[in-house]
């Protein structure tokens, strides 16, 4: 193994360290990534559009900026992927929807441009669900990304989880040293979960949308996947911020996550919503919540069993609320300023051809599930209901804050898939969903974090819901998991 | 607050004679102001008028991926100040909606409104038709996006969108159904227009699109329940919307008296032939999926932010036009046309600054500032802005018409020279000898000369006292107009011994 590959195995605080150290070059650093995608990226389809040009071009000026004292950014010369979700100033935006064609922004989000103003370098864009839409990347219109994992004795391909699959993927496979995300129903969380990676979604408003693809805008939040807690702590230090071009987001202090990592857990109160037994949950995500339970037990915190009854409520409410924001918020795909367009024979042909051109089948059943729940007669009966349903389910996590300061579940019911395993029944694929979406709907940070392996040999996560805005307790108890259950590695790099 | 639809005496005048008897027309309007603001309503673009095609558009107006949209503070005060200023309820709380339509002039795909909880709530307008005061109903006010433009007739196989206006904030005002006739309809308008005019929320120009109506129009016989409407979109003048209703309406009678039924539709008003035409049926109405719009938090201010506010804004129409009544001893009617303009009822205000005698003076400078100025920079097709003569120059002749100092018909011949010469009406008078003579020596010679020199009339005058006018006139006409005319006619009835 050569030093350049070495570099890309760095977690993100390590290489930071490293460079501060000038153990190597941002450059060097860089370039390391550019060429395991150069030679990994056919294989798992992570990058939808690798930059490397413009990440050597980044790099060169952070390490003259790390030559002189006091001039790096917190991120400085630290190679990152982006989501396609975020529009990169210049750089083609997709979605992953074959309706944005070649769409170059004129504009950069803000939390991408929050990243490049600590001195972080961009790889290339990330593979995802079509508009976030999907658990297993699948509906991605560039194909899916893969998982890095396979199965004990398996070539079996097997599905990143979503919509964030190709951040996961990448981050697993060591293509960046972390990804940015977002996370509508669990697009980060379950991924994660899929990767053996650690995902974090923030509080709803904690992070600017501004110049993030819309899916739901209620629930669309942006956060980090990366090879660590520590990382994440960095990660969302930058991302996070108030921006006065979204309403939504929220004048709120961003503190040091990093700082307070190992402060412990002792006196902690842990709840376990008894709702989250669900049926069809495998054995061994069970007794990986055991394991989970007992860990933080055994780090000083007390366990409560707490009860979250609206929890039943919360997928198909969301799977009214988020197709119902969709469809509006895809209105705007109509072919006429920008994107894909398909000449018809007059200008409803036009929509038709473009829109059935551009959008995916998954994008379409979800544009059409909001379309009918927001008709005239409909409202009352679904979205109306779904948003009761919202204030309750928010109302069963105010009262559980009385008694616990943070609620442990599973991130997901089962380790990763293989493909076509799920992509055929959307329900059974929605379900991927359920121990996640709860948190959008609150508005609540949520954290996973791997904690250990299937009986198939494939990565598991535990997910941590903490009160609005105390993601730094979040991240110190994910902290306290990782100690315990250990990094999870990859034993075969079957890539590249 | 409750709108008084009490009807007034006139309103069988109202009343439009059909083959079954009379027919009363129920009118209700939706008004689209256009705010006075810089910005538009969720973003930094300008909204100026007539720049090149799409010359002021943000990324947000082109509904760019990501774009969020962000209110305009000021847009917000602006509906407050309307909304104080029609006497309504603002809600301290309102919400934003989206309303869900494809159109390319619209680039989300929807339009941010308020559908469900608007800024403003009910309020009145007093109206004032051939005399009588009414009040009119409004039933809220809201805020929302205006839309593009699309261009037919550019290209022949293709449509042009210019976005200019796509994102300039709109106050959508809804009346009550209290209207019953054209001159109702046409007199709210104008009141309406006035008010936003005085609060500078909109600038009332409906030749720019800026206030436009949508006029909702029913028939029924007097005391039946409603009938079945229809909406006539945009009409852009006061004209048109009396042609319109006059149309609609007597169309909808020749339907139910020929044994039809009015079916629900949006109609068009076209000028060119005056008449409506169906745009499009109930049936092919949009289904335009309201919902919250989840980009923008509800819109929410303290009642200190409304009284703040209240305290910014002007005398207001009404209360002036009533002002001037009682200050200054206007009729009505000379009060209201005063105020129909701020400008107009500004100079006026600038004349009375000027006077010496308000109290006793008003009446007659509103009579000038009617009659003689409005009347000539009319002729002129000239705006109060450009008068050439100033509020100060008018006030002087007010002032020696009403010391004595000059007559009202030399008074004209001032005004003359004032406006195509300028200068100082007083130095006018001095130096080319307009003052009236009321040095009752000077009168009683002329007097006796037009007595002595029509012998034959000093008869006449004894069999028919009001010869005497024969008498002034020659007078008048020897002493160039200068003469007062009251000791004339004392002199003149003494020496002819006339009562």
């Amino acid at each position: 193994m050569s030093r350049m590959t070495d570099l890309t195995k760095l977690t993100l605080a390590e290489a930071r360290d490293g460079l501060a150290k000038k153990d190597f070059t941002s450059t060097e650093l860089t370039d390391a990534h550019i060429k395991a995608i150069e030679s990994g990226n056919s294989e798992l389809n992570v990058y939808v559009l690798p930059t490397p040009e413009h990440a050597l071009e980044q790099a060169k000026a952070s390490d003259m900026r790390l030559a002189k004292k006091g001039n790096a950014g917190e991120l400085e010369g630290l190679p990152l992927g982006i989501k396609d979700l975020y529009c990169t100033k210049g750089i083609r935006t997709t979605a992953c929807s074959n309706i944005l064609d070649d769409f170059q922004p004129a504009y950069e989000s803000t939390v991408t441009q929050n990243l490049w103003d600590a001195g972080a370098v961009m790889l290339g864009k990330l593979n995802n669900d079509e508009f976030a839409m999907g658990s297993s990347n699948e509906t991605s219109a560039f194909g899916p990304a893969v998982n890095p994992w396979r199965r004990k004795g398996s070539t079996d391909k097997l599905v990143p989880g979503g919509s964030s699959g190709g951040s996961s993927a990448a981050v697993a496979a060591d293509l960046c040293l972390a990804a940015t995300a977002t996370d509508t129903g669990g697009s980060i969380r379950q991924p994660a979960a899929l990767t053996g990676t650690v995902g974090i979604k923030p509080t709803y408003g904690r992070c600017s949308r501004w110049g993030i693809v819309a899916f739901a805008s209620s629930l669309d939040q942006a956060g980090p996947l990366t090879k660590t807690v520590r990382d994440s702590a960095m990660m969302l230090k930058v991302m996070a911020s108030h921006d006065p071009k979204d309403s939504t987001s929220v004048d709120a202090d961003v503190p040091d996550y990093e700082a307070t990592l190992n402060d412990g857990i002792k006196g902690l109160r842990v709840g376990v919503p008894k709702e989250y037994r669900i049926d069809g949950m495998s054995e061994e995500a069970v007794a990986l919540w055991e394991k989970g339970i007992a860990w933080l037990k055994d780090a000083g915190a007390t366990i409560h069993e707490i009860s979250l009854p609206h929890t039943k409520y919360a997928l198909p409410a969301y799977y009214i609320i988020a197709p119902a924001e969709a469809s509006s918020n895809l209105a705007r795909y109509d072919g006429v300023r920008y994107g894909l367009r398909k000449p018809g024979k007059d200008l409803i042909d036009t929509y038709e051809e473009t829109r059935s051109a551009g959008f995916g089948a998954e994008v379409k059943r979800r544009v059409l599930i909001g379309t009918y729940v927001l008709s005239a007669g409909y409202y009352d009966a679904y979205y109306l209901k779904a948003q009761k349903v919202r204030t309750l389910i928010k109302g069963d996590f105010d009262k559980a804050w009385d008694e616990v300061d943070v609620v442990l579940t599973p991130t997901t019911p089962s380790p990763a898939f293989a493909f076509g395993e799920k992509s055929g029944d959307p329900l059974q694929m929605y379900l991927e969903d359920i121990f996640t979406v709860t948190v959008n709907m609150a508005g609540l940070p949520g954290i996973s974090v791997p904690a250990g392996l299937s009986k198939e040999g494939t990565p598991l996560g535990l997910q941590l819901i903490g009160k609005p805005f105390d993601e730094a307790t979040l991240l110190r108890v994910g902290q306290s998991i990782e100690d315990a259950a250990g990094r999870l590695a990859i034993t075969e790099r079957w890539w590249g | 607050m409750q709108a008084d639809t009490k009807k007034s005496n006139k309103d069988s005048d109202n009343l439009i004679p059909g083959a079954t008897g009379d027919w009363e027309v129920v009118l209700g309007l939706e008004v689209h102001a256009q705010v006075n603001s810089n910005a538009k309503l969720f973003s930094g673009a300008s909204t100026e008028f007539g720049g090149a095609p799409n010359s002021h558009v943000s990324l947000v107006d082109a509904a760019m991926p990501g774009m969020l949209p962000v209110i305009n503070k000021e847009c917000v005060a602006q509906a407050i100040r309307t909304g104080l200023g029609l006497k309504a309820g603002v809600n301290l709380r309102s919400t934003f909606d989206r309303k869900n339509y494809f159109y390319p002039d619209l680039p989300q795909g929807y339009q941010i409104s308020q559908f469900k909880q608007p800024i403003v709530g009910e309020g009145e307008v007093e109206i004032e038709v051939d005399g009588d005061t009414k009040r009119v109903g409004i039933e809220r006010l809201h805020l929302e996006q205006d839309a593009g433009k699309s261009i037919h007739d550019q290209h022949p196989d293709y449509s042009y969108v210019d976005l200019n206006r796509s994102g300039v904030a709109l106050m959508e005002i809804v009346s009550r159904p209290d209207m019953r006739s054209s001159k109702e309809a046409q007199a709210y308008v104008t009141k309406l227009r006035t008010i936003l005019r005085y609060l500078e929320t909109c600038d009332g120009d409906m030749d720019k699109g800026n206030l436009r109506a949508d006029v909702n129009v029913s028939v029924r016989k007097p005391g039946d329940e409603l009938g079945t409407r229809c909406e006539i979109k945009n009409v852009n003048s006061i004209r048109f919307i009396g042609q319109a209703i006059e149309h609609e309406a007597r169309r909808q009678i020749d339907i139910i008296e020929n044994g039809g039924t009015i079916d629900q539709e949006t109609r068009l008003f076209d000028p060119k032939t005056g008449k409506t035409r169906s745009m499009r049926s109930k049936e092919e109405a949009h289904d335009y999926r309201y919902f919250p719009d989840p980009d923008l938090l509800p819109l929410e201010f303290e009642q200190a932010y409304v009284d703040e506010l209240a305290k910014g804004l002007p005398e207001l129409p009404d209360e002036k036009k009533h002002r001037m009544m009682d200050e200054y001893g206007l009729s009505a009617y000379d009060a209201g046309v005063l105020v129909a303009e701020r400008a107009s009822a500004n100079y006026f205000e600038d004349v009375v600054k000027g006077l010496d005698n308000a109290k006793r003076d008003g009446k007659s400078a509103a009579n000038w500032v009617i009659n003689e100025l409005f009347g000539r920079l009319n002729k002129e097709g000239q705006d109060i802005s450009d008068s050439p003569v100033s509020a100060d120059q008018i006030a002087r002749i007010v002032n020696m018409i009403g010391s004595g100092d000059i007559s009202g018909k030399i008074a004209k011949d001032l005004f003359e020279i004032v406006w195509t010469e300028g200068g100082d009406p007083g130095e006018i008078v001095d130096k080319r000898g307009m003052k009236q003579v009321t040095d009752t020596g000077a009168i009683e010679k002329v007097v006796d000369e037009v007595i002595a020199a029509n012998p034959d009339k000093v008869e006449a005058v004894k069999a028919k006292p009001t010869m005497i006018g024969f008498f002034v006139g020659q007078v008048m006409k020897a002493s160039g107009g200068k003469a007062n005319p009251k000791a004339v006619n004392d002199i003149l009835k003494k020496k002819l011994g006339v009562e």
